[in-house]
Parts: C-alpha cells; sequence; structure tokens
C-alpha cells in the first residue's frame, strides 16, 4: 500500500486519502503548430512506464487539496522523494539522465 | 498420448502411473527459426499456431518465469465477445470461437463453459446502454440480449433484486456464449500442443537485452545465454515498456496491477458470470466451488504484483451486498498481476519500429478470452512479415495517425 507524507500538510496519507496524477513533468509541446507530428504522439500517448523509480504527480485529495510530485519506486512503493509541484527533482536515477 | 476417454480408464485402473510428461524442459539452443518473448497464453498460442499454421518447426518460447505464472495463471477466466466496434467484435468473436473449437485443437480438456455473461442495469442510462449495445451486436453478428429483472432473480435466485439493493437491478445485458475457461489448462494445452510439434518451453530464462545491428535485431541476450533468430515476437503484458526499452522504442503503455480473490468452496449457488457496473465487481463460482471475484483496477502505475487491503474490502463489501447470503464465507486467497492499460483500452498488434520484432500487447484487463486470437495474430506478423486483415485497425501506428479504437466495452471495469 502507498503510504506518502504530503509537502504542503505535512500528514501521512495513504493510496486511499491520495489522487493519482500520472506521469510528472510531461510539458506541452509549444508553439502547438510547429511541434511535429511525432512529438504530440509522444506528448499525448508515450509514457516512460518505469520499472523502477518513476516520477509522477499525486494529489492530497481528502487533506489540503494540494497537487505534488513523488519519485517512487513503482515494484516496492519505496518513495524516494516528495516535492511541492513547482519544485525540480533534486532525485537521480542511477546513471543520470 | 492422446488424451481421451480409453487413456482415462486405462490409467485410472492402474493408479494413473503412466501418465507421459506433458511436455519437454527444453535447453536452450544457440539459434532458432523464430523466438517468442514470454510464456504466457498469448506466447504460447503464438508458438503453436506458427508451428500449426506456418509451418515453423525450430521455435523456442523464453519465459523468466514459469509457463502461465504471469496473468495468464492470474486472471478471472471471463471470457464474452460482446465488444462494440465492428474491427472489436470480430477479433474477439474470432477469438471466442477459435476457444470454442480449442479442447478438440489440442486435444486438451480447457473445460469452457459458456454459462452465460451477465451485466446488471441499475438504471435507465445503462438500460439505454445495453439496448445500443445490444444493437451493435446484431449488426456485427455477435449474440446479445436484455433481460428483465424477473429473469435476472429466476437466474440467479441469490442476488439481491427485491430487498432494496443500493444499486436496484432493472435487468441485464446477456451474452448467452459467454462464460469461463480453466486458465490453467489454456496455458497447459497450448505448451503440450506446442511441444508436441517441436517448439522449446525456455523457463526460469530472461531477457536481459537485445543485440541490433542495422534496425534489426540479431540475438537476444537472456539469463540462460545468448539466442539468435532471424524474427522474434513480444508478448508480455505488464512488462511491454521493459522490454520495448531494450529494444529502442516508446509504447503508449501504463503497468497496473489488477486484483482479485477466491473465498473458500461452497456448494454450486451461482451458475453464471455476473458484473455489476454500480459495485465494479464481478463473480463466478469455480467447477471446484470457490467464488471468484475481482474488482476495478489499481489507479496507479505498479510493477508491485500483489494486492491491497482496501480492494479486498471494496470487493467482499460489494459481493455481500449483491448476494447477502455471502457474508459468512471465508476468503482463501487474494493476488494481483500486472496488467498493460492502453489510452483506448484496445490492444496493440502487429510490427514495431524494429524490422524484426513483432508485438501482442495492450490487453490490459480483458486478454484472457483474447488468447487464441492474439496468439494466431502475433504468429501470422511473424510468420508472413504483414499484418492480419483482422488487425489492420489494431497497430502501434494508430496513435500517430490518431485513429483510436476506443472501446467503451473494454475500459471501466475489469473483467
Ligand atoms: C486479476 C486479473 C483478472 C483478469 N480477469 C480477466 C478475465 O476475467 N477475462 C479476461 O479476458 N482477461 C482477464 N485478465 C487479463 C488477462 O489475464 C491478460 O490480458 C492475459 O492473461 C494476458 O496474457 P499474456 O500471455 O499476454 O500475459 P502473461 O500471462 O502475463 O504472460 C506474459 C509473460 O511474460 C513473461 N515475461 C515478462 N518479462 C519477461 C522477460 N524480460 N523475459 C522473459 N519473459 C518475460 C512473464 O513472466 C509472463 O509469464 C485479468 C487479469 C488479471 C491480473
Ligand atoms: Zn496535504
Amino acid at each position: 500500500m502507498i503510504v506518502i507524507k504530503c509537502p504542503s500538510c505535512h500528514e501521512d496519507r495513504h493510496e486511499e486519502e491520495l489522487e493519482y496524477g500520472g506521469e510528472a513533468d510531461v510539458v506541452r509541446p509549444t508553439p502547438p503548430d510547429g511541434a511535429s507530428d511525432e512529438t504530440w504522439t509522444d506528448y499525448l500517448f508515450m509514457r516512460t512506464n518505469t520499472k523502477g523509480v518513476h516520477y509522477e504527480q499525486w494529489c492530497c485529495r481528502a487533506g489540503c487539496g494540494q497537487w505534488f510530485k513523488v519519485a517512487r519506486h513503482t515494484v516496492s512503493h519505496e518513495v524516494a522523494e516528495v516535492i511541492r509541484y513547482e519544485d525540480r527533482f533534486a532525485y537521480q536515477k542511477e546513471g543520470g539522465e | 498420448m492422446r488424451y481421451s476417454l480409453s487413456s482415462l480408464i486405462r490409467n485410472g485402473l492402474t493408479g494413473n502411473r503412466g501418465w507421459p510428461q506433458a511436455w519437454r524442459k527444453a535447453e536452450p539452443k544457440d539459434r532458432y527459426d523464430a523466438v517468442v518473448i514470454g510464456g504466457g497464453g498469448h506466447g504460447l498460442a503464438t508458438a503453436y499456431y506458427l508451428a500449426k499454421e506456418h509451418g515453423f518447426n525450430n521455435v523456442a518460447i523464453i519465459e523468466k518465469g514459469w509457463i502461465g505464472g504471469g496473468n495468464t495463471g492470474r486472471n478471472t477466466t471471463n471470457v464474452r465477445s460482446d465488444y462494440m466496434f465492428p474491427e472489436s467484435a470480430a477479433l474477439y468473436d474470432f477469438s471466442l470461437r477459435l476457444y470454442e473449437d480449442l479442447g478438440r485443437d489440442i486435444n486438451f480438456n480447457i473445460m469452457l463453459s459458456q454459462r452465460g455473461w451477465m451485466t446488471l442495469i441499475h438504471d435507465h442510462h445503462q438500460l439505454d446502454a445495453a439496448r445500443h449495445k445490444a444493437n451493435w451486436l446484431t449488426c456485427n453478428g455477435v449474440d446479445g440480449e436484455i433481460i428483465d429483472a424477473r429473469e435476472v432473480a429466476r437466474m440467479m435466485p441469490l442476488l439481491n433484486v427485491d430487498g432494496n439493493p443500493r444499486y436496484p437491478v432493472m435487468g441485464a445485458f446477456l451474452q448467452k456464449r459467454g462464460g469461463t475457461i480453466r486458465h490453467d489448462a489454456v496455458a497447459w494445452g497450448y505448451a503440450r500442443a506446442a511441444d508436441r510439434l517441436g517448439v522449446d518451453i525456455i523457463e526460469n530464462c530472461e531477457v536481459l537485452g537485445f543485440e541490433k545491428t542495422g534496425g534489426r535485431i540479431a540475438a537476444v541476450d537472456t539469463s540462460r545465454g545468448r539466442i539468435e533468430a532471424p524474427v522474434f515476437g513480444m508478448a508480455v503484458a505488464g512488462h511491454s515498456t521493459v522490454i520495448a526499452d531494450m529494444a529502442g522504442f516508446k509504447l503508449p503503455v501504463t503497468s497496473r496491477c489488477l486484483q482479485a480473490m477466491v473465498s473458500e468452496p461452497l456448494k454450486p449457488l451461482l451458475d453464471h458470470v455476473v458484473i455489476s457496473p454500480g459495485t465494479g465487481v464481478y463473480i463466478n463460482q469455480t467447477q471446484k466451488g470457490e467464488l471468484v471475484m475481482g474488482g476495478v483496477l489499481d489507479l496507479y502505475h505498479s510493477y508491485g504484483q500483489r494486492g491491497t487491503y482496501p480492494t479486498i474490502e471494496k470487493v467482499v463489501t460489494a459481493a455481500v451486498e449483491m448476494f447477502p447470503a455471502f457474508a459468512g464465507m471465508r476468503l482463501m486467497r487474494h493476488w494481483a498481476g500486472i496488467v498493460d492499460i492502453v489510452p483506448d483500452s484496445s490492444p496493440i498488434l502487429g510490427a514495431t519500429p524494429v524490422g524484426n520484432l513483432f508485438i501482442n500487447c495492450g490487453w490490459g484487463t480483458g486478454g484472457f478470452k483474447a488468447i487464441p486470437a492474439g496468439g494466431y495474430m502475433l504468429a501470422h506478423s511473424m510468420a508472413t512479415g504483414k499484418a492480419h486483415p483482422l488487425i489492420k485497425e489494431f497497430g502501434l501506428d494508430r496513435f500517430r495517425s490518431n485513429r483510436l479504437v476506443d472501446e467503451g466495452a473494454a475500459a471501466g471495469i475489469a473483467h
């Protein structure tokens, strides 16, 4: 079961209290007209779907209602990092990116 | 040995010691004419149809664990073909028709039980949607009908229809040809049939990477050595992205847990498969008497392959709400499988950006019913290099050309 401490209200929230928002930092191509079909396809549909540490967004739905970002291992559910929505991840995957 | 009534009697009378091994434990060779990655139902069926339909006699299946240990051995075994779009209906009905004949074809009792697959109708909107679907099915030449609440109550006397249930029952959508099949029998039956046609089934053999030359795969690196082949197929369900990453292309797949559970064995009390869109829970009783129950998909990425208490609670309370008589029963087992969810709830079949690697994935929560068709199609792609006419709409390229097959009948609820 997933338990994450919300970075806004600092409460431990379990998966029933949270809402999942999918992969983090998926950025809409700009300018839209200038983006190729490939770029649009990637943006709309393709996902990293990592087996390992995955960067993702969650909402403290039953609590303060804030969205935030999490680096979580998708097998163990161990949380490597939790940050506020506007911040950037410090956690680097092995090998770096 | 052919399985038959006489072999059953003969072996029964001699202490059941004369049954031969159903398939060989193969050692990997250096080279094959075709390699199938993933020993679930889809991979096993692929190897079988490669040998049977296309005359390949030097094929390997490589499986990281044991065959049928993935979703094929973890699913709730519901089969049906009541999909809406003509291309989906054609593919899923082809699958059901192959299943209807499979026992004879592979000489293995898959325990196909076409006991009727029922979606309850709780309100007028669902009634309209069910009528809409039944009309589509009629146009597609697939069976499906709407029955009223009295008929539902007659078919399932223990269902709470009259006692003011939280989700009232107005009737149901029924596909009579739907039902269940013994899941292990599908894996074992295809394995035995493929083995008899010379296919090597190699277990405990994990794909670790590919050796590529000029945009093609020359060999696959596995935990049991390097294997060369001119053509490869992948049918690894929830691990599709992991393999695609190794091969160097992207997929629109997210991997998630789908959970299920069974009760202790009970006397026969439920003759059909029933799903409630209100509670999101579906139930059927196995031939051994256990009640198999499943619910909705976990809504976050996971390769965890294990269940959670909130889901047990939701499924069990919903089951008791539908069938108050189940209140005293005990749960026996609870588990999860990693399913491959795609944005339009339709499978991805055929070519990949890598010339000699073909794919079968994206069945998500509902690919057990599609095993014969999925295997047949992947075999066709691998043998001919071309997409079979039935899968023209299901290529990976549909995401680029924006021709999604948004199959509402597959989405929403697990089955
Ligand atoms: C709880 C649950 C209930 C379900 N209920 C239904 C249902 O009622 N009806 C229905 O139609 N469908 C149902 N499904 C969906 C169905 O089970 C799947 O769609 C189907 O079994 C997929 O078959 P497969 O052969 O593609 O995958 P799998 O059976 O998962 O096989 C894939 C295999 O690939 C192997 N593999 C992965 N990575 C590697 C690697 N690197 N190297 C080598 N091998 C690898 C795995 O070990 C696995 O054995 C359910 C699924 C679940 C989890
Ligand atoms: Zn909060």
